[in-house]
């Protein structure tokens, strides 16, 4: 059975538009689910929180590749969306009560609202001059939201109740367990619609903008309806995550929502691969477990080399510039093709191609 | 009226800091189109390399000067040739995240060698100040004025007459041409860097005397898109009306309600891209959609 991948072979476009295509695919898709199922009784509650704040990231993340990545558009602004999801949920659900499902459908709506308005530049502006319009809208969104009093009563900061299931209230002791499952199940949804999203006409025309927006708007891809679009789409899927952070770590400051994220989240599609869902995930897992992994690797090597974990913040503020330094300079495309190239070397091994 | 000169003063001195700082952003992108997110790490560095030579090696500052300024020219280099030049031809995206990696990095480097607090340094600029019709003027500021008005007009003219600032301005113009008459279009790369490093420096002196040197100088970089936005992307002569104009609206700004300004040169940066996005000075070049 080994030479079952020599070609793929469509006979109807059914078959070509399916997802997956092949029987390990397939495999290697219900293995990472039967991972995805097992890994809270595999980890201890220090290292599950790591892996919700991954799977929060995972959500931004597919979102923004779906701007950069599909689209083409580069944007800066990520910070200033999750705040505005995290904001809105967090009012809405705090001091209007309403209830936090109703609350995060609604953070995503006004998101995805707002990334269309602050997306109106792309229209004019293309490249550098779009990247450095969305830093503009980030400090201005940033300073909205540090300034406006009336969003945090003064005080600051927004507290957010403790999330409760059908008038069943999280206990402290399993608070990491369930949010598990809250949280993968929403990425799990999130990534495949992302992936269905590239299957139908607004996907595709995404993509059309990013290869050649003059052709595609020669083939009767409407420019305007699918930038705005993009940056719709996109901001949704960035709302959606910064609603689910305010619930999560139940405090919304702005803080948490700097240049220093987007960055963060720019890092993430770029080490991951621009243009492809699955990078999105691996990007942000990447990025996510750096900081965690480096400070056990201090811890682990402080006998021998204090240095490490003396100055382990800015030992991570290294790394994480470094990791996106190297991946551009030697594997622009990312972890996703670095995970490709391995399984074609399987696959074709003992030949070279 | 007092209070009003005190404002013009102060936004005057930072919009000339200002405007060395985006003079090392608009060498670089003029020569090597490339946009450089990693400026305010270069007046960062710019600062603690001046400090190094000036106090823990306790150099008379003339001399600190010049070995801060051989520094930077080596760092910008050797950036140039590690980092940037590999990325020559790629797309926006991957050149832009490599200055912010880059940027990280050096952040993180300036923070492991020398902390996070921040260092007193003894002041070079002269101290005190002066009264003008009312307002108390502080000198460090005046002379900052001064030094970054002389910096500027000299690579104004390095550029207007020089033979490197003319083949420099021939590689930002047509790189292939340049290449056909022979200009080494690769060392202007270097050198557009090394420049860049070196006003980056000039720049972080003057903000770490009149200031104190710590991180806080990145904060400076941000800033920069205004005033080049403003300026136009490619002009020399854009960095200082618009470093002026920035410094000026944002300090008349902080005057009417404090904080203002840290939101006022965004605002100013989105009007200009949707009426004007090449700037006041810039190249009608800019890629419409």
């Amino acid at each position: 059975m080994a030479a079952t991948a020599t070609g793929i072979y469509h006979t109807s476009y059914a078959s070509e538009l399916r997802l997956r295509h092949t029987n390990a695919e397939k495999l290697r898709l219900w293995l990472a689910l039967a991972g995805l199922v097992a890994l809270p009784w595999l980890v201890n509650p220090y290292w599950l929180g790591i892996v919700n704040t991954i799977g929060i990231a995972v959500i931004g993340a597919v979102g923004l590749n779906i701007l950069v990545g599909f689209t083409g558009q580069i944007s800066l602004g990520q910070g200033g969306f999750l705040a505005v999801g995290a904001f809105t949920s967090a009012l809405l659900s705090g001091r209007a009560g309403l209830p936090v499902p109703l609350s995060v459908l609604a953070a995503v709506l006004v998101t995805a609202g707002i990334g269309a308005f602050f997306g109106l530049p792309a229209l004019r502006l293309k490249g550098l001059y779009l990247a450095i319009a969305t830093l503009a809208s980030q400090e201005i969104i940033l300073f909205v939201v540090r300034r406006w009093d009336w969003l945090t009563a003064g005080q600051g900061f927004l507290d957010v109740d403790r999330l409760t299931i059908f008038g069943w209230k999280i206990p402290r002791v399993s608070f990491e367990f369930t949010w598990y499952w809250v949280i993968a199940g929403v990425a799990v949804l999130a990534v495949i619609a992302a992936r269905n999203l590239f299957r139908c006409a607004l996907g595709r025309s995404f993509m059309a903008v990013r290869d050649q927006d003059i052709a595609a708007s020669a083939i009767g891809v409407d420019l305007t309806r699918t930038k705005l679009m993009a940056f719709a789409v996109s901001s949704g899927y960035v709302g959606l995550a910064g609603a689910l952070t305010a619930h999560y770590t139940e405090t919304v400051t702005w803080e948490r929502f700097t240049l220093t994220v987007s960055i963060q989240y720019l890092a993430m599609i770029i080490v991951g691969g621009l243009g492809s869902v699955a990078g999105a995930v691996y990007g942000a897992t990447f990025v996510m477990l750096l900081p965690p992994l480096l400070a056990e690797l201090a811890d682990l090597l402080r006998p021998g080399m204090p240095f490490l974990a003396d100055q382990l913040p800015a030992v991570q503020v290294a790394a994480f510039g470094l990791a996106i330094m190297l991946f551009l300079l030697f594997e622009p495309r990312g972890l996703n093709r670095i995970w490709q190239r391995a399984k074609d070397y399987v696959r074709f091994w003992p030949f070279r191609y | 009226m007092s209070e009003f000169l005190q404002l013009t003063v102060y936004g005057l001195a930072n919009g000339a800091v200002l405007a060395l700082a985006a003079l090392g952003f608009v060498l670089i992108y003029k020569a090597t189109s490339v946009i450089n997110f990693s400026q305010g790490e270069f007046l960062l560095i710019g600062g603690y390399l001046f400090y190094t030579a000036f106090v823990l090696f306790g150099l008379p500052w003339t001399l600190a000067v010049v070995v801060g300024v051989i520094a930077a020219a080596l760092l910008g280099v050797v950036i140039e040739r590690l980092v940037l030049r590999p990325l020559i031809g790629e797309e926006p995206i991957a050149v832009i995240m490599v200055t912010i990696g880059l940027a990280a990095v050096l952040r993180s480097l300036v923070q492991m060698f020398y902390g996070t607090t921040p260092r007193e340094m003894p002041d070079v600029l002269p101290s005190g100040s002066v009264d003008v019709a009312g307002a108390s003027v502080p000198l460090d500021r005046l002379t900052a004025i001064g030094v970054a008005a002389v910096v500027l007009t000299a690579f104004s003219a390095f550029f207007r007459w020089s033979r490197h600032g003319i083949a420099m301005r021939a590689v930002a113009d047509d790189q292939q041409a340049a290449l056909a008459q022979g200009i080494p279009v690769q060392r202007i790369f270097a050198m557009a860097w090394a420049m860049a490093a070196v006003s980056a420096l000039i720049g972080g002196l003057l903000l770490a005397d009149i200031t104190e040197v710590s991180q806080n100088l990145i904060g400076f970089g941000l800033i920069v898109f205004p005033v080049v936005i403003l300026g136009g992307l490619d002009s020399v002569p854009g960095t200082i009306v618009g470093g002026l104009t920035i410094g000026l609206i944002s300090q008349y700004a902080e005057g009417f309600s404090p904080g203002a300004s840290q939101v006022v040169p965004y605002v100013a940066l989105v009007l200009i891209l949707l009426v004007r996005p090449y700037g006041l000075f810039g190249q009608v070049r800019i890629e419409r959609v």
